[in-house]
Protein backbone atom coordinates (compact mmCIF):
# COMPACT_ATOMS: atom_id res chain seq x y z
CA UNK A 1 0.00 0.00 0.00
CA UNK A 2 1.42 3.37 -0.97
CA UNK A 3 2.17 6.03 1.62
CA UNK A 4 -0.65 8.32 0.42
CA UNK A 5 -3.19 5.49 0.43
CA UNK A 6 -2.12 4.47 3.94
CA UNK A 7 -2.39 8.09 5.11
CA UNK A 8 -6.02 8.10 3.94
CA UNK A 9 -6.81 4.57 5.12
CA UNK A 10 -5.33 4.53 8.62
CA UNK A 11 -7.45 7.23 10.38
CA UNK A 12 -10.58 5.63 8.98
CA UNK A 13 -9.36 2.20 10.05
CA UNK A 14 -8.89 3.50 13.59
CA UNK A 15 -12.48 4.73 13.79
CA UNK A 16 -13.77 1.54 12.16
CA UNK A 17 -12.12 -0.50 14.91
CA UNK A 18 -13.57 1.86 17.57
CA UNK A 19 -17.04 1.49 16.04
CA UNK A 20 -16.59 -2.27 16.01
CA UNK A 21 -15.61 -2.23 19.70
CA UNK A 22 -18.74 -0.17 20.54
CA UNK A 23 -21.02 -2.65 18.74
CA UNK A 24 -19.29 -5.71 20.16
CA UNK A 25 -19.33 -4.32 23.71
CA UNK A 26 -23.05 -3.59 23.37
CA UNK A 27 -23.68 -7.17 22.20
CA UNK A 28 -21.64 -8.70 25.00
CA UNK A 29 -22.90 -6.56 27.87
CA UNK A 30 -26.58 -5.95 27.19
CA UNK A 31 -29.44 -8.24 28.17
CA UNK A 32 -32.07 -6.35 26.20
CA UNK A 33 -32.98 -7.90 22.85
CA UNK A 34 -33.64 -4.58 21.08
CA UNK A 35 -30.35 -3.13 22.32
CA UNK A 36 -28.55 -6.27 21.12
CA UNK A 37 -30.03 -5.66 17.68
CA UNK A 38 -28.77 -2.06 17.83
CA UNK A 39 -25.31 -3.51 18.61
CA UNK A 40 -25.50 -5.70 15.51
CA UNK A 41 -26.49 -2.64 13.46
CA UNK A 42 -23.46 -0.70 14.72
CA UNK A 43 -21.21 -3.62 13.77
CA UNK A 44 -22.72 -3.53 10.28
CA UNK A 45 -22.10 0.22 10.10
CA UNK A 46 -18.42 -0.42 10.82
CA UNK A 47 -18.27 -2.98 7.99
CA UNK A 48 -20.06 -0.58 5.62
CA UNK A 49 -17.55 2.16 6.45
CA UNK A 50 -14.70 -0.29 5.80
CA UNK A 51 -16.13 -1.10 2.35
CA UNK A 52 -16.47 2.59 1.54
CA UNK A 53 -12.90 3.42 2.55
CA UNK A 54 -11.42 0.41 0.74
CA UNK A 55 -13.38 1.38 -2.40
CA UNK A 56 -12.09 4.96 -2.14
CA UNK A 57 -8.46 3.95 -1.56
CA UNK A 58 -8.38 1.31 -4.32
CA UNK A 59 -10.45 3.48 -6.71
CA UNK A 60 -13.10 0.75 -7.00
CA UNK A 61 -16.01 2.80 -5.71
CA UNK A 62 -18.55 1.50 -8.24
CA UNK A 63 -18.00 -2.15 -7.30
CA UNK A 64 -17.98 -1.35 -3.60
CA UNK A 65 -21.20 0.66 -3.88
CA UNK A 66 -22.93 -2.31 -5.51
CA UNK A 67 -21.71 -4.52 -2.64
CA UNK A 68 -22.93 -1.99 -0.06
CA UNK A 69 -26.38 -1.87 -1.68
CA UNK A 70 -26.57 -5.68 -1.40
CA UNK A 71 -25.46 -5.42 2.22
CA UNK A 72 -28.13 -2.82 3.01
CA UNK A 73 -30.83 -5.13 1.60
CA UNK A 74 -29.54 -7.97 3.81
CA UNK A 75 -29.47 -5.59 6.78
CA UNK A 76 -33.14 -4.67 6.30
CA UNK A 77 -34.20 -8.32 6.05
CA UNK A 78 -32.19 -9.28 9.15
CA UNK A 79 -33.60 -6.37 11.19
CA UNK A 80 -37.18 -7.10 10.08
CA UNK A 81 -36.99 -10.79 10.95
CA UNK A 82 -35.21 -10.06 14.24
CA UNK A 83 -37.85 -7.46 15.15
CA UNK A 84 -40.58 -10.03 14.43
CA UNK A 85 -38.81 -12.59 16.63
CA UNK A 86 -38.42 -10.00 19.42
CA UNK A 87 -42.15 -9.11 19.30
CA UNK A 88 -43.04 -12.80 19.35
CA UNK A 89 -40.77 -13.44 22.33
CA UNK A 90 -42.22 -10.43 24.13
CA UNK A 91 -45.74 -11.79 23.58
CA UNK A 92 -44.72 -15.13 25.01
CA UNK A 93 -42.51 -14.02 27.94
CA UNK A 94 -43.75 -10.44 28.51
CA UNK A 95 -40.10 -9.38 28.77
CA UNK A 96 -37.23 -8.31 26.55
CA UNK A 97 -34.58 -9.63 28.90
CA UNK A 98 -32.57 -12.50 27.45
CA UNK A 99 -32.17 -13.96 30.97
CA UNK A 100 -35.88 -14.66 31.00
CA UNK A 101 -35.67 -16.80 27.88
CA UNK A 102 -35.13 -19.97 29.84
CA UNK A 103 -38.31 -21.68 28.80
CA UNK A 104 -37.06 -22.46 25.29
CA UNK A 105 -37.03 -26.16 24.58
CA UNK A 106 -35.10 -27.17 21.50
CA UNK B 1 -9.03 15.32 5.78
CA UNK B 2 -9.80 17.47 8.84
CA UNK B 3 -13.50 17.47 7.91
CA UNK B 4 -13.44 13.68 7.56
CA UNK B 5 -11.86 13.32 11.00
CA UNK B 6 -14.52 15.62 12.51
CA UNK B 7 -17.29 13.59 10.87
CA UNK B 8 -15.67 10.36 12.09
CA UNK B 9 -15.57 11.70 15.66
CA UNK B 10 -19.28 12.63 15.36
CA UNK B 11 -19.97 9.09 14.06
CA UNK B 12 -18.23 7.47 17.04
CA UNK B 13 -20.04 9.81 19.48
CA UNK B 14 -23.43 9.06 17.89
CA UNK B 15 -22.77 5.31 18.11
CA UNK B 16 -21.69 5.68 21.75
CA UNK B 17 -24.86 7.64 22.51
CA UNK B 18 -27.00 5.00 20.79
CA UNK B 19 -25.46 2.28 22.93
CA UNK B 20 -25.28 4.12 26.26
CA UNK B 21 -28.54 6.06 26.43
CA UNK B 22 -31.09 4.65 28.85
CA UNK B 23 -34.16 5.06 26.63
CA UNK B 24 -34.62 2.56 23.81
CA UNK B 25 -36.35 5.20 21.70
CA UNK B 26 -33.33 7.49 22.03
CA UNK B 27 -31.09 4.54 21.17
CA UNK B 28 -33.07 4.03 17.93
CA UNK B 29 -32.76 7.75 17.15
CA UNK B 30 -29.02 7.53 17.90
CA UNK B 31 -28.73 4.69 15.41
CA UNK B 32 -30.54 6.77 12.76
CA UNK B 33 -28.14 9.63 13.51
CA UNK B 34 -25.18 7.27 13.09
CA UNK B 35 -26.53 6.23 9.68
CA UNK B 36 -27.05 9.87 8.66
CA UNK B 37 -23.47 10.75 9.63
CA UNK B 38 -22.21 7.69 7.73
CA UNK B 39 -24.10 9.02 4.70
CA UNK B 40 -22.09 12.26 4.89
CA UNK B 41 -18.90 10.19 4.80
CA UNK B 42 -20.21 8.20 1.83
CA UNK B 43 -20.85 11.39 -0.12
CA UNK B 44 -17.39 12.67 0.77
CA UNK B 45 -15.72 9.40 -0.31
CA UNK B 46 -17.25 9.31 -3.81
CA UNK B 47 -20.06 6.85 -3.05
CA UNK B 48 -23.26 8.88 -3.57
CA UNK B 49 -25.50 5.99 -4.72
CA UNK B 50 -24.71 3.92 -1.62
CA UNK B 51 -25.15 7.11 0.43
CA UNK B 52 -28.69 7.62 -0.84
CA UNK B 53 -29.53 3.98 0.00
CA UNK B 54 -28.00 4.35 3.46
CA UNK B 55 -29.94 7.52 4.18
CA UNK B 56 -33.31 6.29 2.94
CA UNK B 57 -33.16 2.68 4.14
CA UNK B 58 -30.92 2.59 7.21
CA UNK B 59 -31.72 6.04 8.52
CA UNK B 60 -35.41 5.89 7.58
CA UNK B 61 -36.86 2.40 7.20
CA UNK B 62 -34.79 0.64 9.87
CA UNK B 63 -35.53 3.43 12.38
CA UNK B 64 -39.25 2.98 11.65
CA UNK B 65 -38.91 -0.78 12.26
CA UNK B 66 -37.09 -0.15 15.54
CA UNK B 67 -39.60 2.43 16.76
CA UNK B 68 -42.53 0.15 15.81
CA UNK B 69 -40.90 -2.73 17.72
CA UNK B 70 -40.34 -0.52 20.77
CA UNK B 71 -43.94 0.72 20.68
CA UNK B 72 -45.27 -2.85 20.37
CA UNK B 73 -43.42 -3.95 23.50
CA UNK B 74 -44.49 -2.73 26.94
CA UNK B 75 -42.36 -0.23 28.85
CA UNK B 76 -40.90 -1.20 32.23
CA UNK B 77 -42.42 -0.20 35.57
CA UNK B 78 -40.72 2.45 37.73
CA UNK B 79 -39.16 -0.03 40.13
CA UNK B 80 -37.88 -2.07 37.19
CA UNK B 81 -36.37 1.10 35.67
CA UNK B 82 -34.51 1.94 38.91
CA UNK B 83 -33.10 -1.59 39.16
CA UNK B 84 -32.30 -1.60 35.46
CA UNK B 85 -30.38 1.70 35.71
CA UNK B 86 -28.22 0.35 38.55
CA UNK B 87 -27.41 -2.73 36.47
CA UNK B 88 -26.73 -0.69 33.33
CA UNK B 89 -24.37 1.75 35.02
CA UNK B 90 -22.27 -1.07 36.40
CA UNK B 91 -22.11 -2.76 33.00
CA UNK B 92 -21.72 0.17 30.60
CA UNK B 93 -19.34 2.61 32.33
CA UNK B 94 -16.37 0.65 30.98
CA UNK B 95 -17.36 1.34 27.36
CA UNK B 96 -16.11 4.95 26.93
CA UNK B 97 -12.91 4.00 28.78
CA UNK B 98 -12.35 0.96 26.51
CA UNK B 99 -13.05 3.02 23.36
CA UNK B 100 -10.68 5.85 24.40
CA UNK B 101 -7.90 3.42 25.37
CA UNK B 102 -8.32 1.49 22.10
CA UNK B 103 -8.25 4.75 20.13
CA UNK B 104 -5.09 5.98 21.83
CA UNK B 105 -3.36 2.59 21.50
CA UNK B 106 -4.23 2.33 17.81
CA UNK B 107 -3.18 5.89 17.03
CA UNK B 108 0.18 5.30 18.71
CA UNK B 109 0.74 1.96 16.99
CA UNK B 110 2.77 2.04 13.80
CA UNK B 111 0.96 -0.55 11.76
CA UNK B 112 2.34 -1.58 8.41
CA UNK B 113 -0.34 -2.72 6.03
CA UNK B 114 0.91 -4.40 2.91
CA UNK B 115 -2.03 -4.57 0.56
CA UNK B 116 -1.49 -4.44 -3.17
CA UNK B 117 -3.74 -1.84 -4.70
CA UNK B 118 -5.29 -3.21 -7.90
CA UNK B 119 -5.47 -1.20 -11.10
CA UNK B 120 -8.28 1.39 -11.08
CA UNK B 121 -11.54 -0.01 -12.39
CA UNK B 122 -12.77 0.81 -15.85
CA UNK B 123 -16.42 1.07 -14.84
CA UNK B 124 -17.04 4.27 -12.89
CA UNK B 125 -20.81 4.03 -12.64
CA UNK B 126 -22.26 2.12 -9.69
CA UNK B 127 -25.53 1.53 -11.55
CA UNK B 128 -23.66 -0.14 -14.45
CA UNK B 129 -21.63 -2.25 -12.00
CA UNK B 130 -24.79 -3.37 -10.22
CA UNK B 131 -26.92 -4.14 -13.29
CA UNK B 132 -24.34 -5.59 -15.69
CA UNK B 133 -21.37 -6.83 -13.67
CA UNK B 134 -23.04 -8.11 -10.51
CA UNK B 135 -26.49 -9.10 -11.70
CA UNK B 136 -26.26 -12.37 -9.73
CA UNK B 137 -26.32 -10.17 -6.59
CA UNK B 138 -29.71 -8.84 -7.67
CA UNK B 139 -31.13 -12.38 -7.75
CA UNK B 140 -29.69 -12.92 -4.27
CA UNK B 141 -31.28 -9.66 -3.09
CA UNK B 142 -34.67 -10.68 -4.48
CA UNK B 143 -34.40 -14.08 -2.78
CA UNK B 144 -33.45 -12.45 0.52
CA UNK B 145 -36.37 -10.04 0.29
CA UNK B 146 -38.74 -12.94 -0.41
CA UNK B 147 -37.24 -14.83 2.54
CA UNK B 148 -37.87 -11.75 4.70
CA UNK B 149 -41.47 -11.43 3.52
CA UNK B 150 -42.23 -15.12 4.13
CA UNK B 151 -40.46 -14.93 7.49
CA UNK B 152 -42.62 -12.01 8.62
CA UNK B 153 -45.77 -13.74 7.35
CA UNK B 154 -44.79 -16.86 9.30
CA UNK B 155 -44.00 -14.92 12.47
CA UNK B 156 -47.26 -12.96 12.50
CA UNK B 157 -49.51 -15.74 11.20
CA UNK B 158 -52.76 -15.88 13.13
CA UNK B 159 -53.52 -19.28 14.55
CA UNK B 160 -56.94 -20.67 13.67
CA UNK B 161 -59.48 -20.46 16.45
CA UNK B 162 -60.93 -23.82 17.39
Amino acid sequence: MTHEALAVFWPFCLFIIMLFIIGLYCLIVTFNLIRALIGVEILLKAVTLLFIVVGYVTKHTAMMQSLIITMIVLEVVVVTIAAGVIIGMHKYNNSLDVRNLRRLRG
Amino acid sequence: MAINITVLICLALAALWAVMTRSLLRAAIGLALTSAILTILMFRLDSPVAGVFELSVCSGLISVIFISTISLTHPMTKTQIVQHMKDRLSRFWYLPVVVVIAGIALSLAHVKINIKIPAPEEVKDARYALWYLRHADLIGQIMMLLAGVFGVVLLFKETKKK
